[in-house]
């Protein structure tokens, strides 16, 4: 059962994932960003990241991908231009590309031994009792510091974006 | 402690305070400093040498260890003995007269306080090299002569032919001061020390040498930078341009005193050369040849000072050809009463261009004698002296000289005698032309001031009575060789020859002015040839001067200069845009090569961690 | 179908979903397409962490993918901001006409 979900969930990513690459309109490319976000959602709650997956939803997917499409609405961005790629590229790019996958997917294969194996419910210390918990004592720097940077981020972004003030 | 220092001093604090402070120092103040530190140095010396008495050996006194280093220890030592004594009295002395009268000749001139500055700084040096104690402070005077010559016959800056003439002259001195160096290199290697005393002692222990050997090399050595500083063959050829500077330095340097320090060394080192006698007889034979050649010159030339510049050469010749038979003795004694009538030449003939104002050329003379009737009997007495009328200064020590050759080598007596006709006959030449006949020139003449004159009255007596002074004896303790016996038909033989020259000027330049003219003519190519003063400036020009300045131009200066360092150096910035250059490329502003960088570089720290082992 | 999943599977998925991306990062030529090239690679890598979590059994992966979360999202709003900037400096989305810190 936790392969065929792994399974399914694997390859809408991947899919979705080649999609994004090849779509020549940024819109596609987002709701298909989208998509991999959301395989990989399922993919942490199977490895039992509760807490980590549903973030993952409500902040990356949620929120972010939606600003991505706002901008894109904004700027009413087009599909790219074509351009003639060279033979070049597809030729010797998409061969190298799956050569190195696959090498590197072996490199993996032997390192990692076959004993390591997730079940759905092996490990259930990704609970949001357990993250806060570890969250607010022994990471409690890091994250008042990433408050901080968000502060900074949201300031920059609003004096980047803002209307000249004549 | 005699205090022997402050025989230099006097004159160097008149140096340190008139070219320091002159400019703003009256002309009176100036006069005071300069020629009361000369005469207080004159002074002292006379006190000094009364105290010390007989001075039958030398007196040393050693002021501090000046340079101390492994094997090599000098001594800053001033010594006295008779020769210094000698050499100090002539300095002191006419230095003092000449000092005096340069208040009046340059009284007109610019740079007043310079000039008299440049003096003292002279006369500091002159002492040093006298009362040096080892070869070392002895050079140190040299070198300091040297450049205090140079710095006084380019005294008139604006003009080019000073500069020339002053450049010549250190340049010159610079190739015997090459000589004297590697003299002194040998003299350290082989007996570890340069004192005079230690060096002298040692030589006296050591054989004659008969054939070419160290003592040789060293004494030849001496002589090189003996001829550059004493303007003898080859090294002569600075001393007649040097007349560009004012008349005193030309009588107190290059007649008087500097000239004369070639002379000095060379008596100094008289051991060396009574243990070479190869090298001695080299000396000779420079010093007779020089005398002949220079008189041959001195014959043909117009221009007072230049006639007085020849002879001096040809009365230094006469000194080394004294030393170079061992009659060292006798050539100190010439020293002293060349320094009388040859200083006494020059300021008269000062005193004739003052006069005149300016004007240099015996053609453009004649007939003086009544105007400046002063100058013309002071410089009928220093004309009676060189021309070796009996019972002046110059008779004596010329004679002194000529009798001492004679014992050596007959012929070399016989060329001397020949060329003492010709010194009296270019003389007496030049004393008519200026001072007899009727009046060529267009010039309205004045007798010089008193301050001018009364050291002419001095030294003409000198001249005179200056022979009495019986220096050879005096010098007995040092060089021990007896002086001659007088041989009375030599010396009629050398007077008549003198008497010959005064007649023979008197018969060309008074009686039948035209004979000059129609001998030069018959001799045609041969008068002009010695009138060229026998090409030898043209010919070290070409052979020399010429090579070296155009090699120095394209080989050091555009080759090595221009191409290699400042290619080297250029080359770095070049090399170093071009590299600039093709990095620069990569800065495409192509955000997408950026990103691929990033990615490359990535893969690549990636793979060196994974060859090096793996995280941990 | 496994009933267990090898840990290796998510590591290779992880990879290859980061190959995609690095790949699109390169090639793509729209300065939001490319955004999001770099926001799938973030997601591949929060993938490898929660998979080493799962397998040592700590929560600290977790951590560090919501650091990694966090911080993408600040960067997303700045970049974001600054993709407006340039848009309306030069009125244009693609990457190579904004080339003109070049030497």
């Amino acid at each position: 059962m936790d392969g065929l979900i792994f399974l399914t969930c694997a390859f809408i990513a991947v899919a979705c994932a080649t999609n994004l690459v090849l779509q020549t309109h940024p819109i596609s490319s987002a709701i298909s960003l989208v998509g991999v976000m959301v395989s990989l959602a399922v993919l942490y709650l199977l490895l039992g990241g509760e807490f980590i997956g549903f973030a993952q939803l409500i902040v990356y997917a949620g929120a972010i991908m939606v600003l991505f499409v706002f901008v894109i609405m904004l700027l009413n961005a087009g599909a790219e231009r074509q351009y003639k790629r060279s033979v070049w590229v597809t030729v010797l790019g998409v061969p190298l590309l799956f050569g190195f996958l696959g090498l590197v997917a072996y490199f993996i294969q032997s390192r990692v031994p076959a004993t390591d194996t997730v079940k759905f419910g092996a490990w259930t210390g990704g609970s949001a009792r357990d993250f806060g918990r570890v969250l607010f004592s022994t990471y409690l720097l890091p994250f008042e510091v990433t408050s901080i940077l968000i502060l900074i981020a949201i300031v920059g972004a609003i004096v980047l974006a803002q209307k000249e003030i004549d | 402690m005699h205090q022997l220092w402050l025989i230099p001093v006097f004159p160097l604090a008149g140096f340190l305070i008139n070219g320091l402070a002159g400019r703003r120092l009256s002309k009176t103040v100036t006069n005071v400093i300069a020629i009361g530190s000369v005469l207080l140095s004159f002074l002292w010396v006379v006190k000094t040498l009364m105290a010390l008495g007989p001075l039958e050996e030398a007196y040393v006194e050693h002021y501090f260890n000046w340079i101390s280093s492994g094997p090599l220890n000098i001594g800053f030592d001033f010594a006295v003995d008779r020769l210094t004594a000698v050499m100090l009295l002539v300095v002191t002395g006419i230095g003092s007269l000449i000092h005096i009268y340069a208040i009046g000749y340059m009284s007109h001139e610019g740079g007043y306080y310079r000039f008299f500055a440049y003096l003292n700084l002279f006369m500091f040096f002159m002492l040093t090299l006298v009362l040096g104690a080892n070869f070392l402070v002895l050079f140190v005077g040299w070198e300091g002569v040297g450049l205090c010559s140079y710095l006084l016959i380019g005294f008139y800056f604006l003009k080019k032919s000073a500069n020339d003439a002053g450049k010549k002259a250190f340049v010159v001195n610079r190739v015997g001061d090459f000589g004297f160096s590697l003299a002194m290199f040998l003299l350290f290697v082989h007996f570890g020390s340069l004192d005079f005393k230690t060096v002298f002692s040692k030589v006296a222990e050591m054989p004659q040498e008969t054939s070419f050997g160290l003592l040789t090399g060293i004494g030849i050595l001496l002589m090189v930078g003996a001829a550059g500083k004493s303007a003898q063959i080859p090294l002569y050829v600075w001393l007649p341009d040097a007349m560009e500077g004012p008349t005193p330095v030309s009588a107190l340097i290059h007649a008087a005193t500097m000239v004369t320090a070639g002379v000095y060394m060379v008596a100094r080192s008289f051991v060396i050369y009574e243990h070479a006698p190869i090298a001695r007889e080299i000396v000779a034979i420079i010093g007779l040849l020089t005398a002949v050649m220079a008189a041959t010159i001195g014959m043909t030339q117009f221009d007072i000072k230049k006639v007085y510049a020849y002879s001096t050469v040809s009365q230094l010749g006469y000194m080394f050809l004294a030393c170079g038979v061992g009659s060292y003795a006798s050539g100190v004694y010439h020293i002293m009463t060349h320094a009388f009538f040859k200083a006494l030449l020059f300021l008269g003939a000062g005193s004739v261009i003052h006069a005149l104002s300016g004007e240099q050329d015996l053609r453009q003379m004649g007939g003086l004698r009544s105007k400046i009737p002063m100058t013309f009997l002071t410089l009928l007495c220093a004309s009676l002296a060189i021309a070796g009328f009996p019972f002046t200064s110059g008779f004596m020590s010329k004679d002194a000289i000529l009798l001492a050759v004679h014992e050596h080598s007959p012929l070399m007596f016989w060329i001397g005698v020949i060329t003492s006709a010709m010194t009296a006959f270019y003389v007496w030449r030049a004393l008519f032309l200026c001072f007899f006949g009727k009046e060529r020139g267009h010039h309205h003449p004045h007798e010089s001031p008193l301050v001018m004159l009364m050291p002419l009255g001095v030294l003409a007596l000198l001249s005179l009575a200056g022979g009495y002074f019986n220096i050879p004896h005096w010098l007995e303790p040092i060089f021990g060789r007896p002086h001659e016996e007088h041989d009375t038909a030599l010396v009629a033989v050398s007077v008549g020859a003198g008497l010959l020259g005064i007649f023979l000027a008197w018969l060309f330049y008074v009686v039948k002015p035209g004979i000059p003219d129609s001998i030069a003519n018959a001799l045609g190519s041969v008068y002009r040839l010695v009138y060229n003063k026998y090409l030898v400036d043209e010919l070290y020009d070409a052979t020399i001067v010429h090579p070296i300045r155009d090699g120095s131009t394209t080989v050091l200066w555009k080759g090595v200069d221009v191409g290699v360092i400042d290619g080297v150096a250029n080359g770095v910035g070049t090399t170093a845009r071009g590299i600039g250059g093709i990095l620069r490329r990569m800065q495409s502003g192509n955000i997408r090569a950026y990103a691929a960088w990033v990615l490359a570089g990535a893969v690549l720290v990636l793979g060196a961690i994974t060859v090096m082992g793996g995280a941990k | 179908m496994p009933a267990t999943v090898p840990l290796a599977w998510f590591l290779i998925l992880s990879a290859v979903l980061f190959s995609i991306g690095a790949a699109g990062f390169l090639l793509r030529r729209s300065i939001l397409t490319v955004f999001m090239c770099i926001e799938l690679m973030l997601n591949a890598v929060n993938l490898s962490f929660i998979s080493f979590a799962h397998r040592w059994k700590a929560v600290d992966g977790h951590i560090f993918s919501f650091f990694v979360m966090v911080v993408a999202a600040a960067e997303a709003a700045v970049g974001l901001a600054i993709i407006l900037t340039v848009f309306k400096n030069r009125n244009t989305l693609e990457i190579d006409e904004v080339s003109s810190l070049k030497l």
